[in-house]
């Protein structure tokens, strides 16, 4: 949870409800990526950006159910994972622009966010090779006898690596306290799973096969994530490896700001199946129909993350402006 | 007291393990009876199996894996009984533990080792036989050493342990055997400094590992023809030690290096580069350069003869190209009857190897 912004809107709003928990970082998530997408032709963030538009909802109900001294290990699509770990997004916008102020001092950019002072480990670009490093962490965490668990984040494409059997095996043969997330948008690029996978790929049999507990479900829900992560999480600070296969959809580019509808590799049904699918539309019906809170103040509240959002961002191009100016990238 | 390389290995270790609960010792033959050739040996019933362990054969995520423990500041120690293992992890090497520390913002620190064996003799061949320092210290972030002696490797054990840094510790088999008088009021050398083996005025003699004591036989071969050569002993690969090196050949005005990796791209340019930009007008001839063909080590003992430079032909090479007065067939001669072999296979260490130094 990002704290400076629950500070912000605790008088207002109910913040012990786990639905508007929900929603405020979902919310904040989503306002910060499309920030980057519309403020990413300026030529400020000088970096690829991989946009976690349409799969924030796996962040944040993994999340909730975490620490502070939990830990996550990240992939090139890190901005949800770090901002639902309370990561701080001066920080991470900073890093994008490949200033000293960032988390990384710039030096890592979108692709390598560390910030170890949220849990928040490494993102590890090369896929499949956060697993490696995420057993080490949570061996350590064994060794120390912390009862913290380490999540770590991997795509669909990860089991086509080596690393990922290997790491399996490894936490199986440990009985390390780690919980494997795959997100599953069905995409390695612009490659859909036919061109990769055998039909006959079993993923749960693999998975059980190497002694890692195994659950699958949807990725757009996220009250359904929250409550089936903290069932596993329980299982996995008791040092019981497991695994989390959750179908999400990835809305915007593989890599940049935009959509990338035209390009023809996914189906125009398969495009419009994800209205039904946003993670933050399914959330605020959910709320609306059931009453936690009123629409309009639903959209008050949006209104008040999205303001924070901005000023973090007009926050940043300020502290900034000598960088920027160093190297004229503000206009 | 003398002692092997191996027994003081086993002592670096041990040591390390007693004075600091975050060293950690795991790789493929660390809790078996092997031992890693003897080097681990009694450590895991001594600091238990949590911080002592045999791996799954997986080097690739558990070089990960130490990644992530050191990341949480534990000190591993990885090994690989041929350093040709090590290739299956060199994503995690390479782009992962190299590069930890300098994308974070300096803000982890990454203290592992990775202890590699190279192989030489007796079919080790193309995939056991590799010698990787070149390509590890192509990498910016990893700090590479090899051990020339028993004290050499005990320094350096304890040393890279205690490093901040990722550290690749490239260590000969033939080494194994050799022995030297353990001294532990010895002042410990400087951790990236090379050492003078031998001092000398007419020429110096650069190497690294295995290659140090063949490069003091020449020496002792050429001290009975009244010519003195300083045998330099890098022990650290990256970053190494110009200052000493440049000193010498600065006085000699001859260089000559010998690595036990390939030539092209590799120490040997790398030091001679270094040499002809400083010492320019004062090399009184070219470098003479000694290393492996470009071409895959061979399995076959006949071939194998012909693939490392010998100290025969090195000697032949020496005074051809320096223009010395020596007799060869007498150096030779000289060679033999000082450093016998124990047998008549060439692909073994020979009694000569072992010390004291």
């Amino acid at each position: 949870m990002n704290i400076e912004l629950i500070n912000l809107i605790k008088e207002d709003y109910d913040i012990n409800n786990s639905r508007i928990q929900m929603f405020i970082n979902l919310q904040l998530i989503r306002s910060v990526e499309l920030l980057i997408s519309d403020r990413y032709s300026d030529q400020i963030f000088r970096c690829p950006v991989h946009l976690s538009i349409g799969q924030e909802a796996i962040a944040v109900g993994v999340s909730l159910n975490l620490q502070l001294e939990d830990k996550v290990v990240s992939t090139h699509r890190s901005h949800a994972h770090y901002i639902a770990k309370g990561g701080d997004i001066f920080s991470m916008l900073s890093e994008l622009i490949g200033s000293p102020l960032g988390c990384c001092k710039g030096r890592g950019g979108s692709m390598h966010i560390f910030d170890k002072s949220v849990g928040f480990m490494a993102s590890v670009p090369i896929v499949g090779s956060s697993l490696p490093i995420a057993t080490g962490v949570a061996l350590a965490e064994k060794i120390l006898n912390s009862k913290n668990i380490v999540v770590a984040y991997v795509g669909d494409a990860a089991l086509e690596t080596g690393a990922f059997y290997e790491s399996l095996n490894l936490a199986a043969l440990k009985k390390l306290p780690i919980l494997v997330i795959l997100e599953d948008n069905g995409y390695s690029t612009y490659s859909n799973k036919e061109v990769r996978w055998p039909e006959t790929k079993n993923v749960r049999a693999t998975i059980e096969g190497m002694g890692i507990n195994y659950e699958s479900g949807s990725g757009d829900d996220v009250e359904e994530i929250y409550t089936q992560v903290a069932r596993i999480t329980t299982d996995v600070r008791n040092n019981k490896p497991s695994l989390l296969h959750l179908n999400t959809f990835r809305r915007y580019e593989h890599c940049g700001p935009n959509l990338d509808d035209s390009m023809g590799y996914r189906k125009s049904e398969e495009i419009e199946s994800y209205d039904a699918r946003d993670p933050l539309e399914i959330l605020k019906n959910k709320m609306v129909v059931s009453g936690v809170i009123p629409e309009l103040l639903l959209e008050r509240l949006a209104k008040h993350i999205n303001d924070y959002s901005e000023e973090i961002f007009a926050k940043m191009l300020n502290q900034n402006q000598d960088f920027l100016a160093q190297f004229e990238m503000i206009k | 007291m003398q002692q092997t390389y191996i027994n003081l290995l086993n002592l670096a270790f041990d040591e390390t393990l007693k004075a600091d609960s975050r060293v950690m010792l795991f790789g493929l033959g660390v809790g078996d009876v092997g031992a890693v050739f003897g080097s681990t040996a009694n450590l895991q019933s001594k600091f238990g199996a949590e911080r002592v362990f045999e791996i799954p054969l997986s080097e690739n995520a558990v070089t990960g894996m130490a990644l992530g423990l050191a990341m949480q500041s534990f000190r591993p120690v990885m090994m690989h009984q041929r350093a040709d293992f090590s290739f299956t992890s060199a994503e995690q090497i390479i782009n992962q533990i190299a590069k930890t520390s300098y994308t974070s913002g300096d803000f982890y620190k990454v203290p592992i080792v990775i202890r590699m064996i190279i192989g030489r003799g007796w079919g080790q061949g193309p995939t056991h036989a590799q010698s990787p320092h070149a390509i590890f210290s192509h990498v910016p972030g990893l700090r590479v050493v090899a051990p020339a002696t028993p004290m050499d490797g005990y320094h350096l054990m304890k040393q890279s342990i205690a490093s901040d840094n990722p550290v690749i510790f490239i260590e000969h088999r033939w080494l194994h055997q050799t022995i030297e008088t353990f001294n532990q009021n010895e002042k410990v050398p400087n951790f990236t400094d090379a050492k003078i083996m031998k001092s000398g005025t007419d020429l110096t003699l650069i190497s690294l590992s295995y290659g140090v004591i063949e490069c003091i036989k020449i020496a002792r071969v050429l001290s009975e023809f009244n010519l003195t050569a300083e045998v330099i002993n890098l022990r650290s690969i990256q970053p190494w030690d110009k200052r000493t090196v440049l000193e010498s050949v600065g006085k000699t005005q001859k260089a000559v290096l010998l690595d036990t990796g390939h030539l092209e791209f590799g120490l040997t340019g790398e030091v001679s580069s270094t040499i002809y930009s400083e010492l320019f007008g004062v090399l009184s001839n070219p470098i003479l350069r000694f290393g492996l063909p470009m071409e895959p080590t061979p399995s076959s003992a006949a071939l194998a003869i012909d693939h490392y430079p010998t100290v025969e032909k090195m000697l032949g090479d020496i005074k051809s190209h320096f223009g010395f007065k020596y007799d060869l067939r007498k150096a030779v001669a000289l060679f033999k009857e000082k450093f016998p072999y124990k047998s008549n296979h060439r692909d073994q260490p020979d009694v000569g190897v072992v010390g004291p130094f």
